[in-house]
């Protein structure tokens, strides 16, 4: 650590976060090495070292001889008014090395709002933000991550995404990344030829045309370029890489423990759901598997506590084995074992008992609506019986503290619907004064309610998001539905969700509206202390678009939009079925009960989804 | 009850106090020798830090007491813990000690004074130190007192160690009433602006009881 840095980290909140030495962290001979990665998370630390597809990229890359990934995130503003001030440019954490030393920076992006700290942590490391403007091959800069399933909008800073799970696809790309640095190709040159490996997306190659109208008319591109990317998936779950020596924070983060994951894609099918979709076809670890790996993990880690993970932790098959197996173990050790994301319709009383008794923590249900008729239209196949059974259990365990999350705005959402969230509420406040076990403690129902916001690759991808306004009017009329002091009503600012849609919507000429906001001020716009509303509209004004045009607008059945480049198995032929079946009000099965043909199961060679 | 003395150098100088507690529990886990726990409704670890130590100040007599659920060789414990520890923590020795963190009384430091502009400041220190009374203003939660922290100094000595670079090595108290090394300095910034370094870093070098004996 150079002494200007430690200076600048003896006047920054927490600095453990910009200093790297953690126990697990990969330091490799920079002699012995001839490829090095920077993973670029852009939001904070304590954020993206929560994220397991950081922990999962970065044990792959280093599994490979010869290449050394580290890592970099997103400085907090008083890190960053100091590293400018002092002239001190972005670094990744191992080597303390600015990122313009590294041949390949990877981005992760998960979430649309993180887009603005892209452009600022390029910047911090003195490079020009648009792909462009970057005229070496090295540092070549991509992303990945489930955002990139729209890439349009960060298309002008990019060189290129990889598109779905990169366990295999990075590490193809950074192996032609070497060679090409070995053989001096241009930068031109590798992005032609990177285009043979498949799931990567070169936006440059690809123009888009657009109608008066603004929507997209055609897109022209070079004739080396595939007409659409397919995403990369891993086919069998139990032979890729598995973190178990996980890099263990010295300060604590979002998620303080060993994440487990089961299973990656989910069965169900919800509609509104955009993880639900581009994560198919489902594949599962074995069980074994799992219980060896946990075990590893914990003792590489010294974590006290494990989560479950998944898109829906009670569709994995084995759990009752696994959570016995696992309870087995941790609970002598005195490790205790934590499940989200479980369904309400599902909930075993058992594994309850068994998890509390090692740890209380309180309860999510995530019902999405409140009347059935709307739960229909977004198949979210949970039915208030449902529901409120695992109330029952849940308060006759002594739990007293649910949260239950809702969606305001979701389509063909009536007042009836709205009002019906309130009358859930108290129908859960009623089970809870029926049922509990211990009522001297009182009871606390939180409803929380974030306005809907439509994603590509979704059967909603072509719907209406509702105006700022409407969404408020929704939410006040719920507050005033509810009547009880024992409910608690929180709802999320709609503005961010606003800008989000329009984003994740976005075409490439979002690009000026993303560098507009960041050089305006924008950066870490998830995070409220940086968010400003004032600035996102006056960089859409600026750049002559209108974010209502991205968010409010319903599309044509036969618009063509900005991610029909990106094919993640799903057809939009089936995404299309799919909306017709949500405004005529039914259900579709999970892929247990029937398999729809949705196309994911085309991803697949060896074996057949859900195996 | 055990005694752990470590290190805390390098990049770990940035581990918060807080942080400490969890990354030293962690590191007993890994080593496979969990910290006992504490019975009841709120369990805690059994582990007791000597004197918590700032952010960003190195030391290399550092302190912690615990106790292990299960029996173990003292003298192998360094080497295990060391093998599953963070850059910058280190252990030293782990022994029993009937003594109590109570009893510690002085603290030697270095602290190197940084000067961006300003060259060979040794001889202006030495004199502002050497003044009968250094009385600095000392806030706390409620109020600020004004106190001479001449007596809190058991010893000093200072030498320019580079040009711009100061060297203070210091004899402070440790406890009931302290002098933290950051104090030394704010007698500077308080008194004689002119003096105060840039930047400055600290590091703890040993512990002593009242009898200056060494503290173990
Ligand atoms: S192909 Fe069938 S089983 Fe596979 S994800 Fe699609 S609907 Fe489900």
């Amino acid at each position: 650590m150079t002494p200007k840095l430690r200076r600048v980290l003896t006047r920054v909140q927490k600095p453990a976060r910009y200093t790297g030495g953690e126990y697990n962290q990969i330091v490799k001979d920079k002699a012995a090495v001839d490829l090095r990665m920077a993973f670029c998370f852009p939001d904070t630390y304590e954020i993206g070292m929560s994220n397991l597809g950081l922990q999962i990229l970065y044990g792959t890359i280093n599994a490979e001889p010869g290449m050394w990934c580290e890592r970099c995130f997103a400085p907090w503003g008083d890190m960053e008014e100091e590293l400018r001030r002092e002239g001190i440019p972005l670094y990744a954490l191992e080597s303390g090395d600015p990122l313009t030393a590294f041949d390949a920076i990877g981005f992760s992006l998960g979430y649309e709002m993180a887009y603005t700290s892209v452009l600022n942590m390029l910047d911090l490391a003195g490079l020009p933000v648009r792909s462009a403007d970057r005229t070496a091959l090295t540092p070549l800069v991509f992303a990945g991550g489930t955002s990139c399933v729209n890439p349009e909008p960060m298309a002008d800073f990019m060189d290129l995404f990889v598109l779905g799970e990169g366990e295999e696809l990075d590490v193809e790309l950074l192996r032609l990344l070497r060679k090409a640095k070995g053989e001096n190709w241009t930068k031109d040159e590798f992005l032609r030829r990177v285009m043979d490996i498949p799931g990567v997306y070169v936006p440059r190659f690809y123009t888009p045309v657009y109608n008066d109208n603004g929507t997209l008319s055609r897109v022209d591109r070079e004739p080396c370029t595939p007409e659409t990317v397919r995403k990369r998936v891993v086919e069998d779950l139990d032979t890729a890489f598995f973190p178990t020596k996980c890099v263990v924070p010295s300060t604590e983060i979002v998620h303080d423990r060993v994440v487990l994951e089961v299973m990656r894609g989910c069965i169900r099918g919800c509609r509104f759901c955009q993880a639900g979709f581009v994560y198919r076809p489902v594949r599962r670890h074995s069980t074994d598997f799992l219980l060896e790996k946990a075990k590893a993990a914990l003792l590489n880690s010294g974590y006290e506590e494990i989560t479950l993970s998944s898109l829906s932790t009670s569709d994995f098959k084995g759990l009752p084995e696994l959570a016995d197996g696992l309870l087995d173990w941790c609970e002598p050790r005195k490790i205790s074992l934590s499940l989200p994301s479980l369904r309400a319709d599902n909930f075993s009383m058992a594994l309850m008992e068994r998890v509390q008794k090692v740890r209380k923590t309180g309860l999510t249900f995530a019902p999405e609506a409140g009347s059935q008729r709307l739960r229909d239209v977004i198949n979210k196949n949970v039915t208030e019986e449902d529901v409120l059974h695992s109330c029952r259990v849940a308060f006759e365990g002594g739990w007293n503290t649910l949260k239950l999350y809702f969606m305001l705005g979701l389509p063909t959402e009536t007042d009836e619907d709205v009002v019906a969230i309130a009358r859930l509420a108290e129908k859960v406040l009623h089970t809870w004064r029926e049922y509990a076990s211990n009522k001297s403690r009182g009871v606390k129902i939180t409803v929380s309610t974030s306005m809907f916001v439509p994603k590509p690759h979704t059967p909603f991808e072509w719907e209406a998001q509702v105006t700022v306004e409407e969404y408020l009017r929704r939410v006040k009329l719920l507050r005033e539905s509810i009547h009880s002091r024992s409910i608690v009503y929180n709802w999320h600012e709609p503005h961010v969700s606003l800008i989000e849609a329009a984003l994740s919507r976005g075409d490439r000429r979002m690009g000026a509206v993303l560098e507009e906001v960041w050089k305006t001020g924008g950066r870490l716009d998830s995070w409220s202390d940086y968010f400003s509303m004032d600035r996102w509209l006056a960089a859409f004004q600026t750049c002559g678009l209108d974010p209502a045009f991205y968010a409010l607008r319903e599309r044509g059945e036969d618009e063509l939009f900005p991610w029909d480049v990106i094919d993640v198995g799903v057809r939009k032929s089936y995404l299309a079925r799919e909306r017709r079946e949500a405004y005529a009000g039914r259900v579709t099965p999970d892929c247990r009960v029937k398999c729809m043909g949705c196309g994911a199961s085309s991803l697949l060679e060896r074996r057949a989804c859900d195996e | 009850m055990s005694r752990l003395l470590f290190k805390k150098t390098g990049r770990a100088v940035f581990i918060s106090h807080l942080d400490l507690m969890r990354t030293m529990q962690r590191v007993f886990l890994r080593a496979g020798l969990p910290i006992r726990h504490t019975e009841g409704f709120n369990p805690h670890p059994y582990m007791n830090f000597a004197l918590p130590l700032s952010v960003g100040t190195e030391s290399v007599c550092e302190l912690m007491d615990f106790e292990l659920t299960k029996s173990f060789d003292p003298a192998a414990l360094p080497a295990l813990l060391n093998e599953v520890s963070p850059e910058g923590i280190e252990a030293a020795a782990v022994y029993e000690s009937p003594r109590k963190f109570k009893d510690i009384k002085w603290l030697d430091i270095e602290a190197r004074l940084f000067y961006d502009k300003r060259t060979w400041m040794g001889e202006a220190l030495r004199d502002f130190y050497a003044a009968p009374e250094v009385v600095i203003e000392k806030k706390t939660k409620r109020s600020t007192a004004r106190v001479d922290v001449k007596p809190l100094i058991a010893a000093l000595e200072i030498s320019d160690e580079a040009e711009n670079v100061t060297l203070l090595r210091a004899r402070l108290a440790a406890q009931d009433p302290a002098l933290s090394p950051a104090q030394l300095l704010s007698a500077l910034t308080q008194l004689a602006p002119e003096l105060a370094p840039d930047d400055a870093a600290f590091r703890r070098i040993e512990v002593y009881d009242k009898d200056m004996v060494l503290f173990r």
